[in-house]
């Protein structure tokens, strides 16, 4: 490495094995999420897909009691939220917002409850701040296959109901006149968010999964009308605020004494930077043309 | 159960009760779920914030609550108001873990700002809290016709001056206060859960908007009151017992809705 670029790669960046793996699997994880998140803020679920990263809290704690994967536990919690959440009516955009609330609300009782025990009945008082901030420099690498299945599940998902998706989430009364079964496929892809959201959850916290899930799809969305570029974009700019918060994070241990600031705050300041530029830009370029 | 320490948490709920049935009400009906849920939550980092510089905790709540407010307002101009949400959650939670990095808060602390302490409320908390209350109802009512109006006909609420904009902001203001009375006594999550839960089962007993605000404050009540009691028998958190009576009481009216709806009503009764 040149050294002129010492003092923007500290020493020890690219040989470190905590940050192969934070940027390996942030990667994975933020593109997955740029996928996914496109038809989540195209469908207007922006609250389901934060409220699943909460929800599964209640999981997640459930399994530490139980001592299996904190993965496990938010998996099997999306997924049934996100049947109740289908059941009791998501699919009207009026009825969208209450019924994630409430679901939310329950759920968060019920984690209340199970991270009460778990810092009463166990030693695991860590629990908490485990389960709701994660970290990307913690990551134990047995957890790398099944990160892998479960990206390819949630992509997979999106990818193969591609087209009645997009028409569906565009048009609803359309897409069922074309034969469409749009609640099918409403299904269908709550059960790929429920998926994405567990991973991004466990794997990098509650705080980075909603980052990353709306932050760039909802940039990307004001780039391009397109929403199979629409995903591209917004996997690229997830990616691009992982590794440069991986990176800022790992420079900063030597900005204060003793500690470093959490990867979670430079990522998700990246991504809220990016939407701010990119609504200024594009809002000021639409005045042009509108004066025009 | 109503002895020394245990009456101060009986007053603190109570006041939060009656303001989130209040402010509920029109949560509800606005679809504003997710900045009812945005707002305490990241306020939390106001909180953290605050004990970092060591200022008051109200105060750090008070500014996050309206800085988010202000963010989700601003940004909703241009965007859907679920992403412009999302985005200032985040900013908030992002923040907060900054904060919380830098301080030696242990994790029982961060424990009570999320799940509230009720039954650790002292008496010095009990003012600001009901003085809060009483501002953030008082603005509700002061903005009673038009928050209504602009709620249910959006259209007829701008053909007649008041505007849409303006009442989401002043609505989100008030999501604000009301986040900064209740946090410090009962936490983020409890607060979120009532205005939630009993605005929305009462909705479904009541359509006339007077009668179904007192029914969401009349349930809200039930629910911390029976939630405290429980919470004191049995040990366990309140947090829980807010969130399972609440969850109750919405299946409760969804289910009375549905079987008033096998009766023979004329269609255009029903909605």
């Amino acid at each position: 490495m040149p050294a002129s670029l010492a003092p923007v790669f500290e020493p020890g960046f690219f040989s470190s094995s905590p940050v192969h793996v934070a940027l390996i699997v942030g990667g994975v994880v933020a593109a997955v999420s740029g996928v996914v998140g496109t038809f989540t803020v195209m469908r207007g679920q922006a609250f389901a897909g934060h409220s699943l990263a909460d929800i599964g809290t209640a999981g997640g704690s459930a399994a530490f009691l139980i001592g299996i994967s904190p993965l496990y536990g938010f998996v099997a919690m999306n997924l049934i939220a996100a049947g109740v959440m289908e059941m009791i009516g998501i699919r009207r955009p009026r009825g969208r917002d209450l019924a994630t609330g409430i679901v939310l609300g329950a759920a968060l009782g019920l984690a209340a409850l199970f991270l009460y025990w778990d810092t009463t009945h166990s030693s695991t008082t860590g629990a908490t701040i485990n389960v709701l901030f994660g970290s990307i420099f913690e990551l134990p690498s047995s957890l790398v296959p099944v990160i892998a299945v479960f990206s390819v599940v949630a992509t997979g998902i999106v990818l193969l109901s591609y087209r009645p998706l997009l028409l569906s989430s565009l048009s609803p009364e359309l897409a069922s006149a074309r034969g469409v079964p749009v609640r099918l496929v409403g299904i269908g892809y709550l059960v790929a968010l429920a998926v994405a959201v567990s991973l991004s959850a466990v794997t990098i916290g509650a705080i980075l999964s909603t980052a990353l899930l709306i932050g760039p799809a909802a940039t990307a969305l004001r780039l391009t009308k397109r929403a199979g570029m629409a995903m591209v974009i917004a996997a690229a700019i997830g990616v691009a605020a992982t590794w440069l918060g991986v990176l800022l994070a790992y420079d900063s241990y030597d900005w204060t004494t003793g500690h470093g600031w959490p990867v979670s705050f430079f990522v998700v300041t990246l991504v809220f930077a990016f939407y701010l530029v990119t609504d200024l830009s594009v809002g000021r370029l639409a005045g042009r043309r509108r004066l025009r | 159960m109503f002895s020394g320490f245990m009456i101060n948490a009986w007053e603190a709920a109570t006041i939060v009760a009656v303001v989130a049935g209040v402010v509920g009400f029109f949560t509800v009906l606005r679809g504003s779920a997710f900045a009812a849920h945005a707002l305490p939550n990241g306020a939390f980092a106001g909180a953290a914030g605050a004990s970092l510089i060591g200022v008051n905790v109200i105060v750090g709540l008070g500014v996050f609550a309206l800085l988010g407010a202000l963010t989700i307002g601003g940004l909703g101009r241009r965007a859907r108001q679920d992403v412009a949400t999302a985005l200032a959650i985040v900013m908030m939670l992002g923040l907060g873990a900054l904060f919380l990095s830098m301080t030696t808060e242990y994790a029982p602390e961060i424990y009570s700002l999320l799940f509230g302490e009720v039954l650790g409320v002292s008496s010095s908390e009990l003012l600001p809290t009901a003085a809060i209350g009483v501002v953030c109802i008082a603005v509700v009512f002061a903005l009673y016709r038009p928050l209504l109006l602009s709620s249910v006909m959006p259209d007829a609420a701008e053909a007649r001056g008041v505007s849409t904009q303006g009442m989401d902001l002043a609505f989100l203001i008030v999501i604000a206060l009301a986040t900064t009375m209740a946090v410090p006594v009962v936490g983020s999550l409890l607060i979120f859960s009532l205005l939630i839960g009993p605005p929305a089962a009462a909705r479904s007993f009541t359509d006339t908007p007077p009668k179904a605000m007192g029914l969401s404050v009349v349930f809200a009540l039930g629910t911390v009151w029976a939630a405290i009691a429980f919470s004191y028998v049995s040990n366990l958190p309140i947090g829980f017992f807010v969130g399972a009576i609440s969850a109750f009481s919405y299946a409760a009216g969804r289910t009375w809705v549905a079987g008033r709806r096998t009766r023979p009503v004329p269609t255009d009764a029903v909605h």
